[in-house]
């Protein structure tokens, strides 16, 4: 804190207010907050290494203590995600523009948040063997069970039913969002990659209760 | 659990299979909002079943439900209440609610303001976790029990709030907790005391057949109550009363609806003002066709009408007597109560009374005299009064009918109050024709008299005091009295405090003391003292008839000092 020189106190203003402005979810005070916080978590770097942002590592550690996730495959696309220049760095920016919709974002933003998550490989569609990929750990297996993929399998194709209104087995973002509009609890059909309501509580309190300190 | 998730929301595409109400349950008491939610959406849908809710219920179910209303996030507490209000349709998932702490905490989701013109999107969540609140209440409010335990969480000013809300889907729950809930006095005063009969008689006039049901039920209990009465007349609801009754082809609507008007019926200003809105005239018009839920209430609210002389000559000209009489025979016990009511009430105009007799109404009353519930025999006893008043040749009428006169008087051995005064008015009526006179005599009506006179009920003493004045003008009767020890009891009828026991006794007395030996017996009970007061009242039969007995009784000690000096 003693480091902070008064220039650098002013640049953090000037850049929440810029950022407040543009992503509009938080004010100025609360930028200024997840600034400093992003600050912390890169830790006690020079000026030019500041600049390429959070690493994939660092930016798991916080899903993971922060906001409880645990699928390491998941992780990865939310940091993809976040990441959106794919430089592997998360910038303070790219940093400020994820939290508010991972925070506060409105079911439009989330639903294109998720999709984009979940379309593994960017084509801008979700296949069946992504899908089959996202759940494959989610039934416990039988040890006597013959093939052990059949379940699984079976998930996927009630999903397609479910899921694919324009019937050509696999789910456009079109798809995807009528889908969750009618149920919204498919938002996160496959893979938790939003925080609770508890989390998002405990990391706001966390974060903006002490504005000038982190 | 996201795929659990997942499985849940196409299951509810696929068959409902019941196996999976144990995997359902599990999933309400984990810590995921979103597999509470997901379950919840499914058991409510099927907790539509009736075999499905006690399955819920068996296991344990309503108990996680009831913890999760504690839970901060809207839409869990609304589908938590919703299924709640599903599950609850039975009796012992009703208890279980309560017994867990259910009922508090669905009174406090009724915590909200309902009505404000501009509602934010929190606010519109309140209000729909309110509604949902309202519902399971409504299901649970059956069992008294849960009643008062509504009534003991401060339901009631939280339901009065919500009853100004504009919204039907909203009242419809809340009336219909009000009207199950109006059987309690408790919620009666309530009703009248928070205002709720202005919010009740508005919504007579909306547009929802289902509302304005509930609305009619809930006025038809409260209206038990001189004061719900009146204002339901201030309120303006005498006239949707009457609009409703042209919706006769929603018969719980219909009954509802009468059901109001009867109890309404009995202020007399309400009777008055039904009779401005030609209510009287579409009853009768009711009196035929109607499923009995319908005809008990329409045809009580024909029975208050009736006590006014006006009302009686438009039952008769819209041709309501013979519907009225032909219902006599019917087997339903409160639709006879009040039939005979009715009948009576009519049997007071000569012009009535001679297309009663006519249709034999007579000999049906007094059928009615064998039916098994005190209550139809009580009534039709009253009802044959004005009858034998009124009717031609009452003594042949009376007659005429087999064992008639032999069946009334057994009911004197009736251990029911309202039976025994209301045969006492009959019998007194009957006496005044000599001839049957005669022959309740010889079945033995004195004795019977007699051994009723221990009694302190004011009703009872007046209507048998009235016997005893009659029986005593045939034969022996007057010494015959004497003997079973009737005088005795009836000198202290005098010191009643009403008004019709003293002038009936007095008559009583009087008739009695042409006999000598009960006037010794009066006097030795300090007769004397007791009909002088009476001699001083403003009501000339009393006066003349206590003079009368004094003045025998005078004449008798006169006669005897006369006797011993000569």
């Amino acid at each position: 804190m003693s480091e902070m020189s008064a220039m650098n106190r002013k640049l953090i203003q000037n850049l929440a207010e810029t950022l407040s402005k543009q992503v509009k979810r938080f004010n100025k005070t609360e930028a200024e907050c997840l600034i400093r916080l992003f600050n912390g978590l890169i830790g006690d770097q020079t000026e030019r290494r500041v600049g390429n942002g959070l690493d994939r590592g660092k930016f798991r550690n916080v899903l993971h203590k922060t906001f409880g996730m645990t699928d390491d495959m998941i992780m990865d696309r939310v940091f993809r995600a976040f990441d959106k220049d794919n430089d592997s760095y998360v910038s303070v920016k790219e940093w400020i523009e994820g939290l508010s919709v991972f925070l506060r974002g409105t079911l439009d933003e989330k639903i294109k948040y998720c999709f984009d998550v979940y379309d593994l490989n960017g084509d801008g569609y979700i296949s069946r063997e992504e899908m089959f990929h996202m759940l494959k750990n989610s039934l416990i297996r039988q040890p006597t069970e013959e093939d052990p993929d059949e379940g699984i399998k079976d998930l996927v194709e009630i999903t397609v039913k479910k899921m694919d209104h324009d019937h050509d087995g696999r789910l456009s973002y079109a798809d995807f969002d009528k889908a969750v509009r009618e149920e919204n609890l498919l938002l996160e059909a496959f893979g938790t990659c939003l925080p609770d309501a508890k989390s998002i509580q405990a990391f706001e309190q966390h974060a903006f209760q002490e504005p000038l300190e982190h | 659990m996201r795929d659990f998730n997942l499985a849940q929301e196409t299951c509810q595409l696929a068959i409902r299979d019941v196996g999976g109400l144990e995997v359902l349950i599990n999933l309400l008491a984990t810590d995921e909002i979103k597999c509470k939610i997901g379950s919840l959406k499914i058991l409510k849908k099927i907790s539509q079943n009736s075999q499905i809710r006690r399955a819920i219920a068996d296991l344990g179910g309503l108990q996680t439900m009831v913890c999760i209303l504690d839970s901060p996030d809207k839409e869990l507490k609304c589908l938590s209440a919703e299924t709640i209000a599903n599950v609850a349709k039975f009796r012992r998932a009703r208890r279980t609610v309560r017994q867990h702490g259910g009922i508090k905490r669905l009174v406090c989701l009724l915590d909200c303001v309902p009505d404000s013109a501009a509602l934010t999107v929190e606010q519109e969540r309140d209000v729909e976790v309110a509604r949902c609140g309202a519902l399971a209440l409504w299901s649970c409010s059956k069992s008294t029990r849960n009643k008062e335990a509504i009534r003991r969480a401060g339901g009631i000013p939280l339901l009065a709030r919500l009853l100004k809300s504009p919204h039907e889907n909203m009242l419809i729950p809340v009336v219909g907790t009000l009207q199950e809930c109006a059987s309690e006095k408790s919620y009666r005063v309530a009703i009248q005391t928070e205002g709720m009969v202005e919010d009740l008689v508005k919504n007579l006039s909306c547009d929802n057949q289902e509302l304005q049901m509930h609305c009619a039920s809930a006025i038809f209990k409260c209206a038990e109550d001189k004061r719900t009465r009146d204002l339901v007349r201030h309120y303006a609801g005498l006239q949707p009363l009457v609009s409703l009754l042209g919706k006769s082809e929603n018969k719980q609507l219909l009954a509802a609806t009468t059901g109001a008007i009867w109890k309404c019926s009995i202020s007399m200003e309400n009777v008055a003002m039904f009779k401005e809105y030609k209510a009287l005239e579409i009853l009768v018009g009711l009196l035929t066709n109607q499923p009995e839920e319908v005809l008990v209430n329409v045809v009580g609210a024909l029975g208050e009408c009736a006590q006014q002389p006006a009302n009686r000559t438009t039952i008769y000209k819209s041709g309501g007597i013979p519907p009225l009489v032909n219902l006599l025979t019917g087997t339903n016990q409160a639709l006879l109560v009040n039939v005979t009511r009715a009948v009576g009430a009519c049997a007071t105009e000569p012009e009535n009374m001679a297309i009663i007799d006519r249709l034999d109404g007579v000999r049906l009353l007094w059928s009615l005299l064998k039916n098994p519930n005190p209550d139809v025999q009580a009534s039709a006893a009253w009802a044959i009064c004005p009858c034998i008043e009124n009717a031609k040749d009452a003594g042949e009428m009376v007659r005429s009918f087999v064992g008639g006169l032999e069946l009334i008087v057994n009911l004197l051995k009736s251990n029911n109050g309202e039976v025994l005064a209301s045969v006492c008015a009959a019998i007194a009526n009957i006496a005044k024709d000599e001839e049957n006179l005669a022959v309740i005599t010889d079945h033995g009506v004195v004795p019977m008299l007699a051994k009723l006179t221990n009694t302190t009920d004011d009703k009872l003493r007046r209507h048998l005091a009235e016997a005893i004045a009659r029986c005593c003008m045939w034969g022996s009767n007057r010494v015959a009295f004497g003997e079973a020890g009737a005088v005795a009891p009836l000198v202290r009828y005098l010191r009643s405090k009403d008004p019709s026991v003293h002038q009936a006794t007095a008559q009583a007395l009087f008739q009695l003391s042409k006999g000598p030996n009960n006037c010794i017996t009066m006097h030795e009970n300090g007769v004397v003292k007791l009909l002088i007061e009476m001699m001083g009242s403003t009501d000339e039969v009393l006066q003349e008839a206590s003079a009368g007995c004094v003045a025998n009784i005078r004449r008798l000690a006169l006669a005897n000092e006369k006797a011993r000096y000569s």
